[in-house]
């Protein structure tokens, strides 16, 4: 994965609620074999009308969301289903962070390990932030927080841990094999309590 | 040591580096199931990386989602939604031949739904840790397992190192205490509790359903209840194991026999929740309050009593949901025109759901005009249903009878609705699109997907059932 400091864009809003995986990707695309590609599927059938076009409600067609890559979303985005296939398709669609007042823990997990910036602010923030559709942000991983245009700033929280991977590009399969000989040891222990 | 919950004994029993300041908890993992769609790309990365599969010896993989649920052509080639699905069937079949992981394919007499399987071959046990990639992987809480589910990355994770790196969850307790009415079920009652705490409001909890009326349920209840913690933004849902626990699963074939079996219900029994040990959260239900509960929108929190007016919407997102499910505010969802029925999924797809819609379908018919498609969750259900003739009812009922599979739960093997069609379901989402582009879903119990296929409207199933009785 490659080093993520700081995303800069014009925000992109999808105000609903609990936008779930379903609708991010569709099932029926799910058979898929390979990560790749996934873009041109993501909200299909809310993006597309039943003959292919776009569909002009889907506020992410519209001109002004065009090249956004900061995605502001209603609250319990990315409810449902475990599908990484969701935070794949976001990020091939050309999304790089989602903020919301409240994210779907799997999703969210799937995200950041892919380098999808999923970020919690709060609920006043947040309702701000979706309120004002399109406003230039820069989203700073290092110092946790959101720049605003006016100087303002919004702080925010990750995990340490998955702070430090998306810094450094870390692959968190990589840190879980150094640890070969504790989980040896684990499961020699675990052996003789269950026989 | 201090009083501790059912999960903290799982988790304190699994924990290879505890979690610090700076980095989440390497957690062990007993049970690694596998299916065809969240996998392919995990297998692929070990490729790529020269990995091979720490413990072979501990996954365990099916075919369910999109596998064809309909019988196998007379030249034998099966009837699948695309080629693409067959390719990723294909791929599961070679993946497990290449690393040596335990299949349950086309041959085998015990394929199904993956969380279906796990338990009936007994390898689901109280105690373990158990990971899917696939979100409804709670469903082995049932057991007083630490079960959930993961994404590919995840997938890969435990293939190679056999852990997972985690932090620890809060937890809720959800106490159930009195009894449940006759004629309401296991999925009312989860209905009722996700209507109760909200679709997100178990986010960040594991959940321990507890008390007289979760202790009086059969296993498969224990399941379906399970399974549905997701639905409620929980990541994970457990029962602690007991009698019942013990009872079903003594004899089956992953489990441990003769003296091994005692010693291992010994341990098994030692997993109750202590007295006196806290959780972060406690919520009470009353059981006896529960009736049968259906949905009206689009996720599965819109859950209300069947006969219970449709709440006005109070935002943006609500009314767009009404909108999508055509509900009217102010009226009940029962009378409600049905379409499709699908009784099925890893929520209801066990014998004792197939009985529950017999019972209601025996000497009835399918209202005409609607479609009703019943999907054992594996072949070991569909034997047993079998050999009681619960598929002749369901036949000479004008129910479809098929093989196992995930089927209309979520729609990728071929069996969906049309736009506009309104399927009263058993599975366990109604988002948008979930059984098939602008199908609207109402989920139900087996019961009430079964009377209100014969009323051909969403229908209470208790006039049926006390008839039947
Ligand atoms: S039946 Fe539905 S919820 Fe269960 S494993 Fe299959 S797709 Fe997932």
């Amino acid at each position: 994965m490659n080093p993520i400091t700081r995303i800069h864009s014009r925000t992109a809003v999808l105000a609903d609620e609990n936008i779930d995986t379903d609708r991010i990707i569709p099932a029926r695309f799910l058979t898929t074999t390979t990560r790749e590609g996934l873009g041109k599927l993501c909200f299909n059938d809310w993006r597309y009308l039943a003959d292919g076009s776009a569909n002009p409600a889907f506020p992410l067609n519209q001109p002004a969301a065009r090249g956004c890559s900061i995605l502001v979303a209603g609250r319990n985005f990315g409810c449902g289903s475990s599908r990484e296939h969701a935070p794949w398709a976001l990020l091939d669609y050309g999304i790089q962070a989602v903020l919301c007042s409240e994210i779907a823990d799997i999703f969210r997990g799937n995200a950041l390990k892919n380098g999808l910036l999923a970020v919690v602010i709060s609920a006043a923030e947040h309702r701000w932030l979706l309120e004002h559709p399109g406003i230039e942000l820069t989203i700073d991983v290092q110092g946790q927080f959101i720049a605003l245009p006016d100087g303002g700033r919004i702080a925010f929280q990750l995990e340490p841990f998955a702070r430090h991977c998306l810094l450094n590009g870390v692959d968190q399969l990589g840190y879980l094999l150094q640890h070969a000989e504790a989980i040896s040891a684990y499961e020699q222990k675990h052996q003789e309590l269950a026989a | 040591m201090s009083a501790r919950t059912l999960f903290e004994k799982v988790w304190d029993a699994h924990v290879v580096a505890p979690q610090t300041a700076d980095t989440p908890a390497i957690l062990y993992v007993d049970l690694h199931l596998v299916h065809e769609v969240t996998s392919p790309q995990a297998f692929s990365e070990l490729r790529e990386r020269g990995l091979r599969l720490r413990r072979p010896d501990r996954m365990l993989a099916t075919l369910d989602h999109s596998t064809p649920t309909l019988p196998t052509h007379a030249d034998g080639t099966r009837p699948y939604a695309n080629a693409q699905a067959q390719a990723q069937v294909t791929q599961l079949e070679s993946n497990c031949r290449e690393f040596g992981v335990e299949l349950h394919g086309w041959d085998s007499a015990d394929r199904g739904i993956v969380h279906v399987i796990g338990p009936e071959l007994g390898a689901t046990q109280p105690g373990m840790t158990i990971v899917c990639g696939d979100s409804h992987t709670s469903t082995h809480g049932a057991f007083g397992a630490l079960a959930f589910g993961i994404g590919t990355t995840e997938v890969g994770h435990v293939m190679a190192t056999q852990c997972l790196l985690q932090p620890k969850p809060k937890t809720m307790a959800i106490h159930v205490d009195g009894q449940l009415p006759a004629g309401v079920g296991a999925k009312d009652l989860i209905l009722h509790i996700i209507g109760h705490i909200g679709v997100n409001g178990g986010t960040g909890y594991v959940l321990e359903y507890r008390g007289a009326a979760i202790e009086a349920l059969s296993m498969d209840e224990r399941m379906t209840v399970c399974n549905m913690s997701i639905e409620a933004g929980a990541r994970a849902g457990l029962i602690a194991p007991d009698d019942t626990t013990f009872e079903w699963l003594k004899g089956r074939p992953k489990v441990p026999h003769g003296a091994a079996w005692d010693a291992a219900v010994e341990r098994w029994r030692s997993l109750r929740t202590d007295d006196g040990a806290h959780y972060d959260h406690e919520v009470r239900i009353d059981a006896g309050a529960v009736v049968p509960t259906v949905t009206y929108g689009t996720h599965p929190g819109m859950a209300i009593a069947i006969d219970a007016p449709i709440p006005a919407a109070t935002n943006a997102q609500e009314r767009r949901a009404l909108d999508y499910m055509q509900s009217q505010p102010g009226q009940a969802m029962q009378g409600t025109p049905v379409d499709v029925v699908f009784v099925g999924s890893c929520t209801n797809s066990r014998l004792s759901d197939l009985r529950e819609a017999a019972r209601v379908l025996r000497g009835r018919h399918v209202a005409s005009g609607v479609r009703m498609l019943v999907v054992p969750g594996s072949e070991a259900v569909r034997r047993e249903a079998e050999s009681e003739g619960l598929d002749q009812v369901f036949l000479a009922a004008g129910a479809e009878w098929r093989v196992p599979g995930c089927s209309m739960c979520i729609a990728m093997n071929g069996d969906l609705a049309q736009p506009g069609q309104l399927v009263v379901s058993t599975s366990n989402r109604n988002f948008e699109g979930r059984q098939g582009k602008g199908a609207r879903t109402v989920l139900a119990s087996p019961a009430t997907a079964a009377a209100s296929a014969v009323a051909g409207r969403v229908a209470d199933p208790r006039p049926y059932l006390v008839e039947a009785a």
